[in-house]
């Protein structure tokens, strides 16, 4: 049936579909997939967190050692809003002030960073808790470690963008893949709510 | 019709042969080795299915020989334990993980009519990322032991309960090389599963509707969606166990305060949507086969397709009936009773559907057919043998035995195992251009059935009578001694049966039938396109009006279209 390909497209090209015909974008579809496959990942950490409160057989205990960082969640949160303002500057096409904005974005995200580094620092040297001093250790290491790492990826990918902003490769046409880098960035954002919750508020 | 669009003389026939010279081959290798094509990901996928198919079915007949008599010692001890675990991990993540995203890969952009998958470089990397996650996991056979002294294999069990895991009873790197491999074939399934649903979402030809899109895309759009939040929480308890072995953390650590229970619940709430995520694929081929064979339209296909969906919704409440001896609240056991239960009514909506497709259709008995037909049967029966261990008290009875290893290889062999054969002597003449052998078909069909049901069925047995699983060998007045001799020659006959197919796929490529376009008469957009299909798969875009455009095609009297 080697006539098949042709004759088909000669009798299907005639019935023009009845009605108009649209699908998603490929780059937000695989976003929210991977959005959705992480939240899985988190997820099973956040349980083990919450299953593991109180658990810890010695100290150091949360209440101890843990020091509620709200100038660090401010500036992570408060990028997700700098980040939507990029967003919309660049699907207007004013490159300038998208520029401003991302990069303001990457220096909130940076200062969260830092600071993580910084309270990570204290707890270890300090207070002598490290991943195997209990398990309060361990699962409090791994959950804000696992939040931490998703703050490098998204660090990295936006300086990839910044470099290319600043020597003047990013026009409004890549809009739609800005956004949807920064659908990761809300995610990281989302994620830090949740962690914040379970281990600076109910694990405390 | 010329070789070239330019205008040029002559053709590609008249052009000297080119010799099999060192740079042909190396040439070769790299097209494959570089590839971002889905078909030729499609093979390599299905290759690497298959050779880990023989391996890890090996190691099932070191198993059996050792089994076959009471106090053998065929093998050691410390041997049979590698080997079942190995082959568990093997089984499930490189043929069972793979043979899907084989067809996936190959089938999905064919069958909607696009030119690859929504990212073919994302697809590469994940192949390759699974490719060397398994070669991770052979490797232990070297590595494993480390510095220690010789090598061995994760010897565990493939659920690896903790805290067998911890460092203090599983020295060495063995239980390290497994957890790494699952984490990268992991990474691998997610690349592979985002690009299954971009693709099937957002790359359609004109007029596929989700509505018409053929039911094993569908199957596998929800298999994807349902990979990605089931492989994940066991990539998530995998990092867990590495942090407990290798940084000292606590997780299932119980005299820190941890828990080992904590591992089985995540274990199994990967685990037991795995399942699902296995057989789906295995639906999705029965569906394209039974009615193409039946020469009826899928009976009942909105049912089917939300009946995927319910499936893999309910799929991620039913977890902890790997639990019950375990120990939950009585609350907690009549929960994942009835969940467990809730399964039966979508999976047997899929049955009747299938009978009901088969019911008044002129059926033709080719290969494909046979192994869907068997398939019917035995997915029945190991779905019966589901309920009963749904129940907790016979669970309370049987966890643990023979019975619970019959029953779930009634569903991965006599289900999965059937749907792989009936997609590949379905599928093959698309990708090699010629047919499998019928005679050596029939011949692999029937040895493999009868194989099939003098092991599995008469395993049930013995788990009745109180054989427990994963034990190396037992003593000859526990009265388990025939049984197991028969299952074991059982056995032996399927391993006969898997190598008539093995000859059969490298004989019929070199000597088999030639097959044309559309072989079996068949309604999907892949049978459009020539086999083995070109690069570019179609070479104008596609328009579908139907379910079945090869059947509006050829049938232009009487289109499916008028009855949608």
């Amino acid at each position: 049936m080697s006539e098949g390909v042709e004759a088909m497209s000669t009798i299907a090209l005639v019935q023009e579909p009845e009605h108009a015909f649209t699908q998603p974008s490929k780059g937000r579809v695989a976003m929210f997939c991977v959005i959705i496959a992480e939240s899985a990942i988190f997820t099973i950490f956040v349980v083990a967190y919450i299953y593991n409160i109180g658990k810890s057989l010695y100290g150091p205990t949360p209440r101890q050692v843990l020091e509620i960082p709200i100038f660090n969640s401010i500036c992570l949160l408060s990028s997700s809003l700098t980040i939507w303002l990029s967003e919309h500057a660049i699907e207007r096409g004013k490159v300038k002030s998208f520029g401003l904005w991302w990069g303001l974005t990457f220096v909130l995200g940076a200062i969260f960073l830092a600071g993580t580094g910084v309270e990570w620092h204290k707890l270890i040297y300090e207070d002598g808790l490290t991943i195997s001093t209990n398990l309060f250790g361990t699962t409090f290491y791994s959950l804000v470690g696992l939040h931490a790492s998703h703050v490098i990826i998204g660090l990295i990918a936006l300086l990839t963008v910044l470099l290319f902003t600043v020597t003047g490769h990013v026009r409004q046409e890549h809009a739609e893949r800005i956004q949807i880098l920064a659908l990761y960035w809300h995610f990281v954002d989302a994620v830090w709510i949740i962690v914040f919750t379970v281990v600076y508020i109910l694990g405390r | 019709m010329a070789d070239s669009t330019y205008p040029m003389p002559g053709s590609l026939a008249e052009a000297p042969r080119q010799r099999w010279s060192q740079a042909a081959i190396l040439e070769w290798l790299h097209s494959w080795v570089t590839t971002v094509d889905h078909k030729k990901l499609g093979i390599l996928y299905m290759l690497y299915s298959i050779f880990f198919l023989l391996v890890g079915g090996v190691e099932a007949i070191l198993i059996r020989i050792q089994l076959m008599q009471p106090n053998l010692h065929f093998i050691s001890p410390q041997v049979f334990n590698r080997l079942f675990t190995m082959h568990g991990t093997t089984m499930v993540f490189l043929v069972g993980m793979t043979y899907i995203f084989g067809f996936a890969n190959y089938l999905i952009p064919l069958m909607i009519g696009a030119r690859d998958m929504a990212f073919p470089r994302l697809n590469a990397l994940s192949f390759w990322l699974t490719f060397f996650g398994g070669l991770l996991l052979y490797y232990s056979f070297i590595g494993g032991g480390g510095l220690y002294g010789q090598g061995n294999a994760p010897d565990v069990g493939w659920w690896a309960y903790a805290p067998l895991t911890s460092r203090a009873f599983t020295p060495g790197h063995s239980t390290d090389y497994w957890a790494l491999s699952l984490i990268v074939t992991g990474f691998g399934t997610i690349g592979a599963s985002v690009n299954v649903v971009a693709t099937a979402l957002c790359m359609r030809c004109k007029g596929m509707t989700l509505m018409r899109l053929p039911l094993f895309v569908w199957l596998n759009v929800v298999t994807s969606a349902l990979a990605l939040i089931t492989i994940t929480p066991l990539t998530a308890a995998q990092i867990m166990l590495l942090i407990d072995r290798y940084l000292g953390g606590h997780f299932f650590d119980t005299q820190a305060g941890g828990s080992a229970v904590v591992w089985a619940h995540f274990f199994w709430i990967f685990g037991h949507p795995e399942v699902y995520v296995l057989v789906l694929p295995a639906f999705a081929i029965a569906n394209e086969v039974i009615p193409v064979f039946s020469r009826k339209a899928i009976f009942g296909y909105p049912a089917m397709a939300a009946a995927s969906v319910a499936i893999a919704f309910v799929s991620l409440g039913v977890w902890a009936h790997h639990m019950f001896t375990i120990g939950m609240t009585s609350v907690g056991n009549a929960f994942f009773v009835l969940s467990t239960m809730l399964v039966g009514i979508p999976t047997g909506i899929k049955i009747f559907n299938w009978i009901a497709t088969m019911w008044g259709g002129k059926i033709r008995f080719a290969t494909p057919m046979l192994f869907c037909t068997g398939f019917l049967v035995q997915f029945l029966l190991a779905g019966l043998t589901g309920i009963m261990l749904s129940v907790a008290p016979w669970d309370w009875q049987l966890h643990n035995s023979y019975f619970v290893i019959a029953h779930f290889h009634y569903v991965l062999v006599g289900g999965i195992v059937f749907c792989i054969f009936a997609g590949i002597y379905y599928w093959y003449p698309k990708v090699t251009g010629r047919m499998l052998s019928e005679t050596l078909g029939k011949w692999h069909f029937w040895l493999f059935v009868i194989g099939f049901h003098i092991t599995f069925d008469l395993m049930h047995i013995p788990g009745l009578l109180g054989m427990p699983r994963s034990i190396y060998t037992y003593e000859a007045n526990r009265g388990w001694g025939t049984l197991n001799m028969i299952i074991s020659i059982g056995g032996l006959i399927q391993a006969v049966a898997v190598l008539v197919f093995a000859v059969n796929l490298v004989w019929s490529y070199f000597k088999g039938k030639e097959a044309g376009n559309d072989p079996w008469d068949a309604w999907t957009l892949e049978w459009a396109a020539a086999s083995p299909p070109p690069a570019y798969n179609f070479a104008t875009d596609p328009v579908v009006t139907s379910r079945r455009p090869l059947w509006d095609l050829k049938h232009p009297e009487d289109p499916d279209w008028k009855y949608e």
